[in-house]
């Protein structure tokens, strides 16, 4: 797996940015370029922030690669979609060699335009017309969280306090400090309930791995000792007006049920997460989505000390989305990329979770109209 | 252009509010060809009830460039009996709360959008 730095860097393009993950990529993986069979390629809003589509092709030339490529767009979970896509077609025995990845380019707009860019995400008619931006609709399903079971901005808070703790020491992350729940609660509204501090950072950069089927790893005497042994998939209604209920996430509870039963396991088994905190609540949401949590129950994992890195569940021990920054592309192949270091143990956070066997991913789109999940078991 | 929806809003805007509906009661918005809940190809116009409910709202500080001008400003969900809307509210983002009711209309000067008026 590689990772660029994730950041401001709004010279670079999206090609260059790849090109970097990329290489790193199959530079960690030991594998020949030559040996690709497709690259699989997330990014959500080229179009707009570098005014380029059918970035696909791209993708694949900025790696000296040459084979088919295919950008996915899924908003914030488009690499977990290409994931998906580029997992299926290694055990369906299509390909030996994937490239999967994905790029983004935001912090070269400014952040109305960014803002702008995002809400496209949204149903553009019906609610990014009615004012609706991502902060906000994130906000509202926020205000509802709290009306039906409580909780607080405090609680949210603690979820950014850990993030950011947890990206001290990670050189790929946007922010590598501590805060306090003090900087969090003072911060600037963004939309209310939420502040500047429960919001990830716009963000440039890349993220890629490499996919080799357990025949060609052993044929080239791979070093692949973190296998993905679930992949999972759902949906909801785009607008958040259209769902059954605010509070929830059931795209991601499809998603994660999925996931479990394919890898076989259940979430008592699951060591450390990786999951799609583009806002404090999101993470909440993914959490009792997945089934960590009861619905309610999720909000105070964090202060409890539950979700931190010394907890019985490390969320985000990367920094999160929050924290180690939201190329949205990008996102869902650098939780990946998180987890694989974190299982084989050249992580920044490793000697938190020393012993740790499974890791499980969530990547969300929009306000989790699409979701993704992925199990990630270290093998042997 | 948007057919569907600007007739929508255009309705809403003359006090002529509609959704649609599906033969086992489901409503959404238009154009439909089909309920998206449950794939019933027979929808027919019902009126939009004149009271609906907020069931949830923000404040919004950070606008996208068309609302540049006007944040912060409120923006809610409100359930109008089988279907609900999303739209901004016409009153300072203090006098908004969840439960409040509100009546559904649309303003704008090329393009029509939803707005919540409070009952």
């Amino acid at each position: 797996m590689g990772l660029t730095h994730f950041g401001s860097h709004p010279a670079r393009t999206s090609r260059d940015l790849f090109a970097e993950a990329g290489l790193a990529a199959l530079d960690d993986a030991g594998v020949d370029p030559t040996d690709v069979e497709g690259v699989f390629y997330g990014n959500f809003m080229g179009d707009i922030a570098e005014h380029q589509g059918h970035q696909g092709p791209l993708a694949a030339e900025a790696l000296g690669v040459d084979a088919p490529a295919t950008r996915y767009e899924s908003a914030c979970a488009s690499s977990g979609v290409a994931l998906r896509q580029a997992v299926r077609d290694v055990r369906n025995g299509e390909a030996d060699v994937l490239v999967v990845g994905g790029a983004e380019r935001m912090t070269n707009l400014d952040t109305e335009e960014t803002t702008e860019a995002l809400a496209i995400a949204a149903d553009d008619l019906y609610e990014v017309r009615a004012g609706m931006t991502f902060p906000g609709a994130y906000a509202l399903m926020a205000r509802a969280y709290f009306e039906e079971y409580g909780g607080s901005r405090e609680d949210l808070a603690e979820i950014a306090v850990k993030n950011h703790a947890n990206a001290v020491g990670n050189d790929h992350a946007q922010f590598q400090r501590e805060i306090t729940v003090e900087d969090a609660l003072d911060a600037p509204m963004v939309a209310e309930p939420l502040g500047l501090y429960d919001a990830c950072p716009i963000t440039d950069g890349a993220s890629a791995a490499v996919l080799v089927s357990p025949e060609y790893a052993e044929e080239h005497d791979l070093d692949a000792d973190v296998a993905i042994t679930g992949t999972g998939q759902g949906g909801d209604k785009m607008a958040l007006h259209d769902r059954d209920a605010l509070a929830h996430t059931p795209a991601a509870t499809d998603a994660a049920d999925e996931a479990f039963a394919d890898a076989g396991i259940g979430t008592g088994d699951v060591d450390v997460a990786e999951v799609h905190d583009c806002f404090t609540i999101a993470e909440v949401l993914a959490l009792e989505g997945m089934g960590f949590f009861d619905e309610g129950e999720g909000v105070t994992a964090a202060a409890e000390g539950v979700t931190t890195a010394d907890g019985d569940l490390p969320v985000n021990l990367s920094g999160g989305l929050k924290a180690k920054g939201h190329p949205v592309g990008a996102t869902g192949v650098s939780q990946l990329a998180e987890l694989t270091k974190l299982l084989r143990g050249d992580h920044h956070n490793s000697d938190r979770v020393a012993d740790a066997r499974v890791g499980v991913a969530h990547n969300a789109g929009g306000t989790v109209a699409s979701a993704t999940v992925h199990v990630l078991e270290k093998q042997a | 252009m948007n057919q569907g929806y600007d007739e929508f809003t255009a309705a809403l805007e003359s006090d002529d509010g509609y959704y649609l509906e599906c033969a086992n009661g489901h409503g959404s918005l238009p154009p439909r060809r089909v309920c998206p809940h449950c794939g019933d190809r027979d929808l027919s116009e019902a009126p939009l009830p004149e009271e609906g409910e907020v069931l949830s709202y923000t404040v919004v500080h950070v606008p996208t460039p068309a609302f540049a001008g006007e944040a912060p400003y409120a923006t809610a969900v409100a359930e109008f009996g089988s279907v609900r809307l999303t739209g901004r509210v016409a009153a300072g983002p203090d006098d908004v709360s969840t439960g409040m009711e509100v009546s559904a209309t649309a303003e704008g000067d090329d393009d029509l959008s939803v707005v919540f008026e409070p009952r």
